[in-house]
Formats: structure tokens, C-alpha cells, sequence
């Protein structure tokens, strides 16, 4: 049902030095037509296309230099070996972390948490300890927190969110106490699209003696991250929002921190020494990557780095915010629409409800449109509690989105309303 | 290329805006919840069965329009229907709705043909179906919440 179509011209734009309509034909997926209509993605927060450059760099990665890394001595190995720890470094820079070891390559967002969760958080906490979260956060970063305090005896403490979608910072601050252990906040909620004041949270928490993590999934596409001015000592994001393959995704944390933490997960690659007598657990950060790791996935993770590094992260975010400015007072227009998330620090997120019609149908009549959105609860139900709704649509937008989709994503909204006659 | 049309029929806006037997049922002796979490549908089921057949049955709950309207139609339907010829219904309405081909069993599922535009929407097909699979929780697994997953 999908085709190659032509490319749709994008408006001008203010900035001058940002051409969504150029970025656009960096990414193959977004030139097909849905249901005869001309695609209109709007669904990135839940994933990113993926450019050329990407999908070149895992074709090239299968093609050529496909082995096993650190152990072969053959040529393949030694490049694979290479490509996989340049991505590292790649990581490392783009998040500005101290050392190449505080990066640890997982599946996903999902996967660190619960690394974080098991291997740091298990082995410490008591009974009588408290473990903070938010009333915003993704289920990803409350259920291994909740498994935690069921294995230990902790428990968990939420901070309730506003009308607005923003954290009620008075809660936190009465919340936070000696017997907190860990804050897990996130940094850009995926469902409101509120940006949270996490730096402030950080020094608070460390001034309680509590660890800090930071959920970055949907931060790091949209914003420069700098582990180390942030001083978090966990941050998580999975490479498949950040225009990166899915299956690969990173844990940063301190040094200091992940040496004191037994593994996660036992195999090989994690290892110095095996006998049954005793086994010497390797070096950080290969303790916490059994197994052959997802490589050409991290691979894949450097070149998606490297892309939107040429780019830059400033150019990109103030053209969001564009987007999201733009969207919003044009989604305000309509009669009936009600925008679930209206924090003052926002970012490319627009969650909405309408009079009338379930998010599920608003879903159904967009894909009609060729507009892609996410309908459903985003893995927050507790979110979806706060404002008493079952679901929401939402719109989320990155770089190669214009002012061309916000008016298609609008159009088809009034047809919603035409077709349910609200 | 399928035309939305085909999915949101009037009928399915008629008894998506005026469900009819909306509400509890005050001498149910069968009832069941079932929802579809990934949308975030929920059904409250209440039914009266005596002798083997449905004397009455309303629901109650939040939905999209193809859920809401499947309800309601499955109600209208059901009132005074046997039990095993509800069940047997429902084979014929999953049938139809799921896969092509099956004209003879179309032709006998009235109204309820109004949801067969689901057929061509694999994700929307979990609304259509939860009200039935809430029925047949209702009938044989009281307390069970039935879901879609």
C-alpha cells in the first residue's frame, strides 16, 4: 500500500540555518505514501526514522565487517573490535561522560534501569529506606523500582505532578529525606513533554546523600546532555529515538559507582578468569556486557551520533520548539481539543484529547490521513490517572518534521471531528 | 484501499453516541470485566441468565466508538437469545470479522455486520471482540477480568 512518493516541500522556516526540507531527504522511510495520502510521521517519541547514514553503516557493518569482537585475532574481528568501541567513544562524547568505561552498552533504556535497579539498588537497600520517583515517569522507570522494593523491604515515594504536567517541587523537596536512597526522574516526560528541573533534583537528592537517575530516553534527541554538569551518577537512553537502531541502548554512571556493583548478568566478554574454584570478573565496562553484544547496533548508535552531532543539538531543539510553539497554538484553535501537558519548559510533545471522540479513533482517522500519531496510555498509566483520561493522542516531533506536517496533522484532526459530527 | 467509511458506518456512531441497555443491572446473577489495555478500553458486563437463556443484559464503561457500538449491538442482540446460541454467535461474528469469506455466516449476523469494516484494521479488531470475550467470562469464568491480550 506504500509507495515512493515526491518528497513534500517544507515552508520557510524562520531559522535560517535549519532546513528540515534538505534533512528530510536524509531518511528513506519518510518518502512513502499511507493509505494514498503522503506520509506524516509524528509518532518519534515512541521511535525515530532512521537516516541513510544509519541504515548505510549497518549494511556496510553486515557486509564487510561482520565478526565477534575482542577476542579473534583476524582482520575482521579487529575491525568490528574497533568500530563497536570507536561507538563508545562516540557515546561518551556526546553525553560528555569523564571516562570510556562509564559507558555501558545495553538493549535499551529499559534494560539500564533494571541493571541499575538490580545490581545497584538491590544489593544496599534495607527496610525503612524510601525510593523516589515521579508521578510522570514511564512504567520502564517504576516497575523495576517497585520489583526492588519488594525484594528489599524499601519503599516507594512518588512525587505528584500538577494540572499543568509539571512536578509540584514543594512534594519533592518535603519527600526528599535522609532515608532516601535513589531518585529516578525523568528528564523530558514522553507523554506530557514536560522538561523536568533535574539538575536542581540532583544537587538536592546528593545533598540527602541519595544516587541519582536519570531517565534521558526522551532527552537526549531534543537537547545537549552533559552528564557531568548535570552530576546525575546514572543516565539511561536507548539509541532508537535517537535516529539509532533498535536493541541497542546505553547506561552511564560513575565510575566509582559501578565498580562497587556486582554484575548483572554472568557470561562471557564480562570475565577475566573463569575456573570453578573462582571466577575474576572483568574490567569496567566489559563486567556489565555478558554475552556478544548487539554490535552492529552499537555501530549503528556512532554513525546516528555522528549525524545529528553535524547538526547540532541547538539547532535541532530550537527548531522543535519551533514546531511545538507553532503546533500548539494551532491545535488551540480547535474547538474541543484539550491538550493533556502544558508545562512552561515543554519539549516537541503534543498530547491531546478531543470532546467526544476516543484517542483510539482519533489514531485510526489520522493513519486514514497518512498522519502516524501514538493513541493509548504511553506507558503511563499513572499520568493518564492524573487527568482521568483512558488515553491520549500524541503528536511528538523531531528534526525532519516542518510546519508542512503540523498543518496536515491539524487538517486531519478537523476531519476526525468532521467524520464523528463534534 | 479500504475507506474509513467502511469502519465508521452510521449505525456505529448511532450506538456509539446512544448505547442502548447502558448501565448496571440491578438482579444480574452473571457479570464480568474485561478490558483492552492497550487502548485503554474498559467493559463492565452484567447479565440475567435463567433456563439457559439471556433474559437480560446491559453494560456499562468507557470505550472508543467501535468497542461502545459493539457493546450495544451485542446486547440488542443477545436479549432473550439462549446461551449456546449466543456462543455459537459469537464464533460466526469472530469468524467474520477476522478473515474473508465467510458471506454465509455475514448474511445471518444483522445489525452486528455493521463491524465487519474491522476486518481491515487488525489493531481495532481487540475493540470489536472485548465486549464477546467479556460475555464469555461472564458465562464461565466469573471474576476473571477478560482482556484483549
Amino acid at each position: 500500500m506504500s509507495g515512493v512518493i515526491e518528497q513534500r516541500k517544507a515552508t520557510a522556516i524562520p531559522s535560517a540555518d535549519f532546513d528540515a526540507a534538505r534533512i528530510r531527504k536524509d531518511f528513506p522511510a519518510l518518502h512513502q505514501s499511507v493509505h494514498g495520502k503522503p506520509l506524516v510521521y509524528l509518532d518519534n517519541a515512541a521511535t525515530t526514522q532512521k537516516p541513510s547514514s544509519v541504515i548505510e553503516t549497518l549494511d556496510h557493518y553486515y557486509r564487510h565487517d561482520n565478526a565477534n569482537i575482542h577476542r579473534g585475532v583476524h582482520t575482521l574481528s579487529e575491525r568490528a573490535s574497533a568500530a563497536f568501541e570507536g561507538a563508545r567513544d562516540k557515546v561518551q562524547g556526546f553525553i560528555n561522560a569523564a571516562e570510556r568505561r562509564e559507558i555501558i552498552f545495553v538493549r535499551g533504556a529499559t534494560e539500564a534501569i533494571n541493571l541499575v535497579a538490580q545490581s545497584y539498588a538491590r544489593p544496599r537497600l534495607k527496610p525503612g529506606d524510601e525510593i523516589l520517583i515521579t508521578e510522570m515517569e514511564h512504567h520502564s522507570n517504576i516497575v523495576p523500582w517497585q520489583m526492588v522494593c519488594e525484594q528489599t523491604g524499601a519503599m516507594l515515594k512518588v512525587v505528584p505532578i500538577d494540572a499543568a504536567g509539571e512536578l509540584v517541587m514543594e512534594e519533592f523537596y518535603r519527600l526528599l529525606n535522609p532515608r532516601t536512597k535513589l531518585l529516578g526522574v525523568v528528564h523530558i516526560s514522553n507523554a506530557l513533554g514536560t522538561v523536568n528541573p533535574v539538575r536542581e533534583m540532583i544537587a538536592a537528592a546528593h545533598a540527602q546523600g541519595a544516587v541519582v537517575l536519570v531517565d534521558g530516553a526522551q532527552a537526549v534527541p531534543h537537547a545537549t546532555v552533559d552528564v557531568q554538569s548535570l552530576g546525575c551518577d546514572f543516565y539511561v537512553f536507548s539509541g532508537h529515538k535517537l535516529y539509532g537502531p533498535t536493541g541497542i541502548g546505553v547506561l552511564y554512571g560513575k565510575a566509582a559507582l559501578l565498580e562497587a556493583m556486582p554484575p548483572y548478568q554472568g557470561g562471557g566478554d564480562m570475565i577475566r578468569t573463569v575456573s570453578f574454584a573462582k571466577t575474576e570478573y572483568n574490567a569496567l565496562p566489559y563486567k556489565f556486557e555478558a554475552g556478544t553484544p548487539h554490535i552492529a547496533g552499537g555501530i549503528g548508535l556512532g554513525a546516528a551520533i555522528d549525524y545529528i552531532t553535524a547538526i547540532g543539538l541547538d539547532a535541532i531543539a530550537a527548531w522543535e520548539h519551533e514546531l511545538l510553539r507553532y503546533a500548539t497554538a494551532r491545535a488551540l484553535e480547535i474547538p474541543g481539543l484539550r491538550l493533556i501537558g502544558t508545562a512552561r519548559d515543554k519539549a516537541g510533545i503534543l498530547s491531546f484529547v478531543l470532546d467526544g471522540v476516543h484517542p483510539h479513533d482519533i489514531g485510526t482517522i489520522l493513519d486514514h490521513e497518512g498522519v502516524a500519531t501514538r493513541t493509548g496510555h504511553h506507558c503511563t498509566m499513572p499520568v493518564m490517572e492524573h487527568y482521568g483520561v483512558p488515553a491520549t493522542a500524541r503528536a511528538s516531533f523531531a528534526l525532519y518534521n516542518t510546519r508542512d506536517d503540523v498543518d496536515c496533522l491539524i487538517a486531519a484532526i478537523n476531519k476526525v471531528k468532521e467524520i464523528f459530527h463534534v | 484501499m479500504s475507506d474509513l467509511r467502511d469502519l465508521y458506518q452510521e449505525v456505529i456512531f448511532d450506538h456509539n453516541r446512544h448505547p442502548r441497555n447502558f448501565g448496571k443491572l440491578a438482579d444480574a446473577n452473571r457479570h464480568a470485566d474485561g478490558n483492552n489495555p492497550l487502548c485503554g478500553d474498559k467493559l463492565s458486563l452484567y447479565l440475567k441468565v435463567e433456563n439457559d437463556v439471556i433474559v437480560d443484559i446491559r453494560f456499562e464503561g468507557m470505550g472508543c466508538a467501535i468497542s461502545t457500538a459493539s457493546a450495544s449491538l451485542m446486547t440488542e442482540r443477545l436479549k432473550g437469545m439462549k446461551v449456546a446460541d449466543a456462543e455459537a454467535l459469537f464464533r460466526k461474528f469472530h469468524a467474520v470479522i477476522t478473515q474473508h469469506g465467510h458471506d454465509e455466516e455475514s448474511a445471518q449476523l444483522g445489525k452486528l455486520s455493521a463491524l465487519t469494516g474491522v476486518r481491515e484494521y487488525p489493531a481495532r479488531v481487540k475493540c470489536a471482540t472485548l465486549p464477546w470475550h467479556t460475555l464469555e467470562a461472564a458465562l464461565h469464568d466469573q471474576g476473571v477480568t477478560a482482556s484483549t491480550e
